[in-house]
């Protein structure tokens, strides 16, 4: 009798003990996920934020839902610019955060070993009706704190565009526009953020997020994690994010723009980012050189409905080339190497001005509808963000390591045969050309498969290296690319994607469909 | 500096049969620099047969037909660097080049024979609006993963373009047991052989739709369909006629581009329409000593047309090395006339013709019971009759050396090629 109590108490007691260390596992696991901020969305401003606060001693985590940062949104696919800070009206966000956005770049793409030229900006007028409006842009870029502004004459501007329509009036020159590779850059911020110890996690999409006792608990599909404060960064889903936690309600809503991409003959039809005057839908079509030397045209400006609605159209594809011809006509359409289509997330306020700060929620942080000048502003976005944060309460202490440059990146393409010869003594896999349109070695797709943050997919090894992005657009490099990334990443090369999720490029083995008709052709038979 | 009699940037079929020819008229030193890390170009995924009727009177794969010249490449002992990039030619003749082994090389050569083909055209150059998923490919890269690779790149498969490999991708994805929906072609006639589409679709009962295209593509993460709408006379869609095909794969046969980056690297001036280097009858590019052939020249429909460019390249060369070919003379421009496209080569040094000069040439249309007309100074020195004529099908004439001669046997400034309907 008495053992058998003895039996019943010790059960219990394990019982007892057991609950206890699973609660502790709990909380050690929830302690293992705990940060001081959680910022949702891997895009220019998500990254940059992160980024920005790896200089100090917290524990950041940056979520997205694609499988790398600048996957999903509009920090893929945009003008590629940095704007002089002309357009917002005077006293938004836009005006403040763009003009100093743009003074932070010089130094960030030298930290971060990015390539972004200052070409400058013409606003080309090609009537008397639109050099009024230059000296409206001219009044608010002065208004703004935008240097080195002139209106020049149409000799000038042939000047510095020889290839413009000779229909040309007036322009706006802004000297402090640029040229820079947009996912490039917000890569080289992710990198260096996880240098500097930010934690990434890919391909998790935000479920939930709910607060108590001062903790967030941000869920995704397959998991959570806990922090004292929220960033919305998410871009065109920031309302979504935003209206899980707090009752002030907002809505974003897609505006696409298409836009094409010529061969690299074509490159030379613009030295600037040639703009016309702009109209209520935007900045209007633009004529541009991309960092790389190619031409870029677009975008055309259309509210859309649906957030995943982002395709090319025969309309707007034709809309423009049309939009691009009457800037320069000379450049031949039929070069074309790529289209793709960008969507700015809108916000439905007032004035449509950026919506940054903190919530009716304590600690949680909205950064939305970032539309254009949002890659400008970034940098600045990320400041502003980081001092709501103190202001919220978090303790920010500077980090005494922390290293602003990121890992240099080799691009055999810029190097002397010298450097060249050198290289390939040391490591022979840059000596092995894979994607011949763009000169990328087999070297630089193994360091971007390695690297912090590294590519997972064909796509993510195309936006680090450009292979795949020359005229031949992958057919020649695709496979041997698709081979390199199932041997560095050990999966089956079935399993590879192009961009994460179900975007595998492969769906059998040879023989494998053949081997299934046969086996239903036996069973049919008996 | 190494130094080469003739450098062949290429191990394709062109280059291959350029070495083979230079080496059995007399040329040892012999350079052959290909990237792959073996020789035969695409011949290599040409799995099919139907190689070599002309050139070997029998019926030989891809593999097969490469290994003839491969086999005598070895034979005569002729240097191939593999795995090798070139970087880019100068013109006087300097080629860069870098491998694992060597770094990055210059090499000097003699004469320099251009065999690098050419490449696909991708969608972006066709403009197929909608989405951006993975399952879109290059008939000639789906080739590569099914046939080298050993994967299958789709299930459920439409193809765009009737160009051959796309027509031979159609028999090839169906024999590995996946569903070819259609092969959908722009114009109104098929681009590729008869013979592809008797073989490679009416066997296998797999539409050929003409006069349509693809005018949306559907799918976010994989392909999920594609709409295809019949066109008007400017090639224009037929909005009402759209029709959506579920599949999950799109492959492109929409064309293939000569690859000149190179050539251009060296100055050599190129044709705008084959989007090859403008020629004389010998091969020769604008750029002394630099010659080319294959498709890097003109995108042909048979490897045999290849071998024969080939040997036509190479004997050049060698000449050119003698000192044999030359370059002063009386040149008379061929021109493309009305329903002609293109004609290779583009200009005729008359001092160089031993016997007769053979042009290429394609139509810009389908004609039947036409003539091919060659005419100078409004006068016809030749006419051919032509039962049928299709762009697709290139049409060789040859022209003997007193053809070129006018009444008062000077040679003639120039010579146009028209198409004439009855």
């Amino acid at each position: 009798m008495a053992e058998n109590r003895r039996a019943i108490y010790n059960r219990r007691a394990g019982y007892i003990w057991l609950c206890l260390f699973l609660r502790l596992i709990l909380i050690a696991e929830r302690d293992g996920k705990m940060y001081d901020v959680i910022i949702i969305g891997g895009g220019v401003v998500g990254s940059s934020i992160a980024r920005e606060l790896s200089k100090y001693d917290i524990k950041v985590l940056l979520i997205e839902k694609e499988d790398d940062v600048a996957s999903g949104g509009a920090s893929k696919a945009n003008s590629a610019i940095l704007h002089a800070g002309y357009d917002p009206v005077p006293g938004t966000l836009k005006a403040k955060l763009n003009v100093r956005g743009n003074e932070m770049f010089d130094e960030l793409c030298k930290d971060l070993d990015v390539p972004m030229k200052r070409v400058g900006s013409l606003v080309a007028a090609f009537s008397q009706d639109e050099v009024d409006s230059l000296y409206k842009l001219y009044d608010r870029g002065l208004k703004n704190g935008v240097k080195n502004m002139s209106i020049i004459s149409s000799d000038m501007v042939k000047e510095i565009e020889p290839n413009i329509n000779d229909t040309i009036v007036a322009a706006l020159y802004a000297k402090t526009a640029g040229i820079i590779c947009p996912y490039g850059f917000v890569i080289a911020l992710a990198e260096n953020a996880a240098q500097n110890g930010v934690e990434f996690v890919f391909n998790q999409e935000v479920v939930s997020i709910d607060r108590e006792d001062d903790v967030f608990r941000v869920k995704t599909q397959d998991s959570e994690y806990f922090s004292k404060y929220v960033v919305n960064a998410a871009g065109l889903y920031a309302d979504v994010i935003n209206n899980m936690v707090s009752d002030k309600h907002f809505s974003i809503h897609p505006r696409k723009g298409e836009y094409l991409i010529l061969d690299k003959e074509e490159g030379y039809l613009a030295n600037t980012v040639i703009f016309q005057v702009p109209t209520k839908m935007g900045k209007g079509i633009l004529v541009s050189p991309t960092v790389d030397g190619n031409l870029l045209i677009g975008p055309t400006s259309e509210d859309i409905f649906n957030k995943e609605f982002r395709k090319t159209t025969y309309k707007g594809l034709e809309k423009a080339i049309k939009g691009a011809k009457k800037s320069v006509e000379k450049f031949n359409e039929r070069k074309t190497i790529t289209q793709f289509t960008g969507v700015r997330a809108v916000p439905d306020v007032d004035g449509e001005d950026f919506i940054i700060g903190e919530s009716d929620v304590k600690g949680f942080i909205n950064v939305a509808g970032i539309e254009s000048p949002g890659f400008t502003s970034s940098p600045a976005i990320a400041e502003m963000v980081r001092e709501i944060l103190k202001d919220a309460g978090l303790k920010m202490a500077e980090k005494d390591n922390f290293n602003p440059k990121r890992k240099p990146v080799i691009r055999f393409n810029e190097l002397t045969d010298e450097e060249r010869n050198e290289l390939i003594k040391r490591e022979p896999a840059y000596g092995k050309i894979i994607c011949r349109c763009e000169t990328v070695t087999e070297g630089e797709i193994i360091d971007a498969i390695r690297r912090p943050v590294g590519a997972k997919s064909i796509d993510g090894v195309k936006r680090r290296v450009r292979a795949g992005m020359g005229r031949c657009q992958g057919g020649f490099c695709s496979p041997r690319v698709l081979e390199i990334l199932s041997r560095e990443l050990n999966v089956d090369p079935l399993s590879v994607t192009k961009f994460g999720g179900n975007s595998n490029i492969l769906t059998a083995k040879a023989k494998e469909y053949v081997a299934n008709l046969y086996k239903e052709l036996l069973k049919s038979e008996v | 500096m190494m130094e080469y009699d003739i450098v062949i940037i290429g191990a394709g079929p062109a280059g291959l049969g350029a070495a083979v020819e230079a080496y059995e008229k007399g040329v040892r030193d012999i350079l052959i620099i290909e990237r792959d890390s073996y020789p035969g170009g695409i011949l290599q995924q040409c799995i099919h047969n139907g190689f070599g009727l002309i050139e070997f009177k029998e019926e030989l794969s891809g593999p097969e037909y490469a290994e003839r010249f491969i086999e005598k490449v070895n034979k005569y002992g002729i240097k191939i660097m593999l795995n090798t990039m070139v970087l880019n030619i100068s013109s006087d003749k300097v080629v860069k080049a870098v491998n694992q082994e060597n770094g990055v090389m210059e090499i000097k050569a003699k004469a320099i024979i251009l065999a690098m083909g050419c490449r696909e055209r991708p969608r972006g150059a066709i403009s197929i609006p909608g989405t951006r998923p993975a399952g879109i490919f290059t008939a000639g890269t789906a080739q590569r993963y099914v046939n080298m690779e050993g994967y299958m790149p789709g299930k459920e498969i439409v193809i765009l373009g009737s160009g051959d490999i796309g027509l031979i991708m159609a028999r090839r994805f169906t024999l590995e047991g996946a569903t070819v929906k259609a092969v959908v072609e722009l114009m109104p006639y098929s681009s590729g052989l008869t013979r592809n589409i008797v073989q490679c679709l009416d066997d296998f009962g797999i539409p050929l739709l003409l006069s349509h295209t693809v005018i949306e593509i559907r799918g976010k993460e994989r392909v999920e369909g594609v709409t295809i709408a019949q066109v008007d006379e400017n090639k224009r869609p037929i909005l009402n006629t759209a029709k959506y095909l579920s599949c999950d794969t799109l492959i492109l046969s929409v064309g293939l581009i000569p690859e000149n980056e190179l050539s251009k690297s060296a100055g050599i001036i190129l044709d705008p329409v084959t989007g090859g280097p403008l020629v004389n009858e010998s091969m020769e590019t604008n750029v002394e000593g630099i010659f080319a052939c294959g498709n890097v020249l003109q995108v042909h429909d048979l490897v045999d047309n290849v071998t024969k460019e080939s040997r036509l390249a190479a004997d050049s060369a060698v000449k050119y090395i003698k000192g044999l070919l030359k370059q002063e003379g009386k040149f008379i421009n061929a021109k493309a006339g009305s329903c002609i496209r293109y004609v290779v080569p583009q200009t005729v040094n008359y001092e160089n013709i031993d016997d007769k000069v053979k042009f290429h040439m394609r139509p810009t249309d389908v004609f039947k019971n036409a003539y091919i007309s060659v005419k100078s100074g409004g006068k016809e020195i030749m006419r051919r009759k032509m039962q049928r004529m299709t762009p697709g099908e290139m049409i060789l004439i040859e022209i003997k050396k007193d053809k070129f001669l006018d009444n008062d046997l000077h040679p003639v400034d120039d010579i146009t090629f028209e198409v004439e309907v009855v």
